[in-house]
């Protein structure tokens, strides 16, 4: 953190109410958005959110059509050729030239920008070392990735975008991918990722923001998200043989075969007062506990939807009509859900 | 760079400062040709094709009807060394239209270009490199089926001030389809598609005008009044001006020249850098 006596650092990324729309589907409508210079932040949501939508538009691929954009002092929307020499982006899909071998690829991405960041260095970043003079045809699809990333770092920029770094990776793919932002993260780059995953953005960022139809519904650090009380904590316990009372403070719902839950407000007083009517009855309640709220119940009840299985292909953003239509789906879904909540910060 | 003072040959009029891009641009550029060179030779698919195509039909035709005659307006030319120039021809329109149109429309398809679109690299660079490269092997092509078409059946080979003409028709004719391969592929929807469009287009052109089966003098009006449209029929004539002593036209490298540019304005207006739909 910046001391007092130092000017502060202007952010690497500041966004004031951005909007951009498809023709009639508004797929971005009002983001602010800041992000300090070495921080890893990032960007949570279901398909179809407006994550790739805001992160393209940083990146200068796409105009917005309002609202202001600083990304490290530059306008992505007037000054994109200047900005791209210092923003290293990994896209959702994208390929390299399958013939080169992995040292070519980055060699020949780094020497489009002014200051390229050596080759070996890049590659024991990634953890490609041993790979460097395969071609890039022969890699796993967590090795690709990887690979997307030192493509990403040749030119040694002072801000990574990277969209959806795991989605469609099995378990070890993703561990992979996580040590190499989190390697990014140890060398001091600004590091903003967008995903679905709640697990990723909590293990990974230092600061989240949960994007829903195309609004930020909540943002914060990954422990603050978990803690907020959107989401109750629980009660959970073995079906006693006898009659739970109904005054405990809120009423015990069947959740699962021989299980109760307890949805409660006041968590003190309600497992003071399940405790206390155990003991008079006699009953045991082996295998109590408390839930709290992960941020995955977070995640759910700020964007209304399911999060896809990890390993689920998203269609990355290549079927345009598609995509649209889950983003309305989302959309309504978190109008229904979130609605009214307004947003919340 | 500290060297700017130094450079030589400084472009006149400009600023100072002016050469140091400039310099960093043509070394970016040719480093770019090493590498779509390297890529090129590693793929099986583009290397064999676009070289084994052309010597194989040289062959198989030269075979089939190597003993008969062609005649060309008032001349009669042997049909192999009619197919030297025909192949030449042909590789050319391979190297050029065909292999920028599919590699173009599978990097495009890939997320190649738009990866390099978000990069500092100058688009302008990246085409020139392209185009420089495919340059290359259409000449690379033409000396191998000319050596070839030399060696094995004693064709001619241009010399002199035929030379000169034959290489405008070369260097305009390569150019011109490399501008078309790359118009083309804003009509290709995706990758699946791009061999079924590129043959629709080239394959019925090549025939009409006379590169697998010579048009001679009973072809029907109507197919050499189609072939005159299009810039294949011309190419074709004007590289067979070199191989054949036929009359070299300077109509033939204009309407080359013209479908050339048309392709480049459409390529310019047209050209996605991400997947289509």
């Amino acid at each position: 953190m910046l001391t007092e006596t130092t000017a502060p650092a202007p952010p690497a990324v500041q966004v004031r109410g951005l909007t951009k729309s498809y023709g009639e589907l508004e797929a971005v409508r009002g983001i602010d958005v800041q992000i300090a210079p070495g921080e890893v932040f990032a960007l949570l949501g279901p398909n179809g959110a407006g994550k790739t939508t805001t992160v393209e538009i940083l990146e200068g691929y796409r105009q917005r059509d309002g609202g202001e954009v600083v990304v490290l002092g530059l306008d992505p929307g007037r000054q994109a050729r200047a900005l791209r020499s210092r923003i290293g982006i990994v896209l959702q899909s994208t390929g390299v030239d399958r013939y080169l071998t992995v040292a070519e690829t980055i060699s020949m991405y780094g020497q489009y920008y002014p200051h390229p960041r050596d080759v070996e260095e890049v590659l024991s970043l990634v953890g490609l070392e041993e790979k460097r003079d395969a071609r890039v045809l022969t890699l796993s699809g967590g090795q690709q990735r990887r690979l997307d990333v030192g493509v990403a770092l040749a030119g040694d920029p002072d801000l990574l975008f990277l969209d959806e770094p795991t989605t469609g990776f099995d378990p070890s793919a993703r561990r992979e991918a996580w040590e190499v932002v989190k390697s990014l993260a140890a060398i001091g780059k600004t590091v903003l990722l967008t995903t679905h995953y709640m697990d990723e953005a909590q293990h990974l960022a230092d600061r989240v923001a949960v994007i829903a139809a195309g609004r930020i519904v909540a943002e914060g650090p990954p422990s603050s998200l978990a803690g907020r009380d959107l989401v109750r904590p629980r009660l959970r316990f073995p079906r006693p043989p006898v009659a739970v009372p109904e005054d405990l403070g809120a009423t015990p719902v069947a959740a699962g075969p021989g299980t109760l839950e307890i949805v409660t407000e006041t968590l003190t007083g309600t497992l003071y007062r399940l405790t206390s009517w155990a003991i008079s009855a006699g009953v045991s309640l082996d295998g109590l506990e408390v839930l709290r709220p992960t941020l995955e119940d977070v995640y759910l009840e700020l964007t209304g939807s399911e999060p896809p299985a990890a390993g689920q292909d998203s269609a990355a953003g290549t079927r345009r009509t598609r995509r649209g239509r889950r983003r309305s789906d989302a959309a309504s879904h978190a109008e229904a859900r979130v609605g009214g909540r307004g947003t919340r910060r | 760079m500290s060297g700017v003072d130094a450079a030589p040959g400084r472009s006149a009029g400009g600023p100072a400062t002016s050469s140091a891009p400039l310099r960093r641009a043509v070394v970016l550029t040719l480093n770019q040709v090493r590498f779509v060179n390297r890529a090129f030779w590693r793929n099986p698919a583009s290397a064999g094709f676009t070289f084994a195509f052309p010597l194989m039909f040289l062959v198989i035709f030269t075979a089939l009807l190597g003993s008969g005659t062609v005649h060309l307006g008032a001349r009669t030319v042997k049909e192999s060394t009619y197919y030297v120039a025909a192949m030449a021809a042909f590789a050319v329109v391979t190297a050029c239209f065909t292999n920028i149109a599919m590699t173009t429309t599978f990097q495009r398809d890939q997320g190649v270009l738009k990866r390099l679109h978000g990069t500092p690299l100058p688009p302008a660079v990246y085409f020139l490199a392209r185009v420089l490269h495919a340059l290359l092997i259409a000449v690379l092509l033409v000396v191998i089926t000319s050596a070839f078409g030399a060696l094995a059946y004693h064709a001619s080979v241009p010399g002199g001030a035929t030379l000169g003409r034959f290489v405008v028709m070369l260097l305009v004719g390569a150019g011109a389809f490399c501008a078309l391969g790359l118009a083309i592929t804003s009509f290709i929807p995706n990758a699946d598609a791009a061999p079924a469009v590129v043959n629709l287009t080239i394959l019925p052109l090549l025939f009409l005008s006379g590169i697998f089966i010579p048009l001679g003098r009973n072809a029907p009006h109507w197919i050499v009044g189609v072939a005159k449209v299009f810039p294949v029929y011309h190419f074709a004539s004007g590289l067979q001006a070199g191989y054949l002593g036929t009359s070299f036209s300077w109509a033939d490298v204009g309407i080359v020249a013209a479908w050339g540019a048309a392709g480049l304005m459409v390529a310019i207006r047209r050209f996605s850098w991400e997947p289509r739909v």
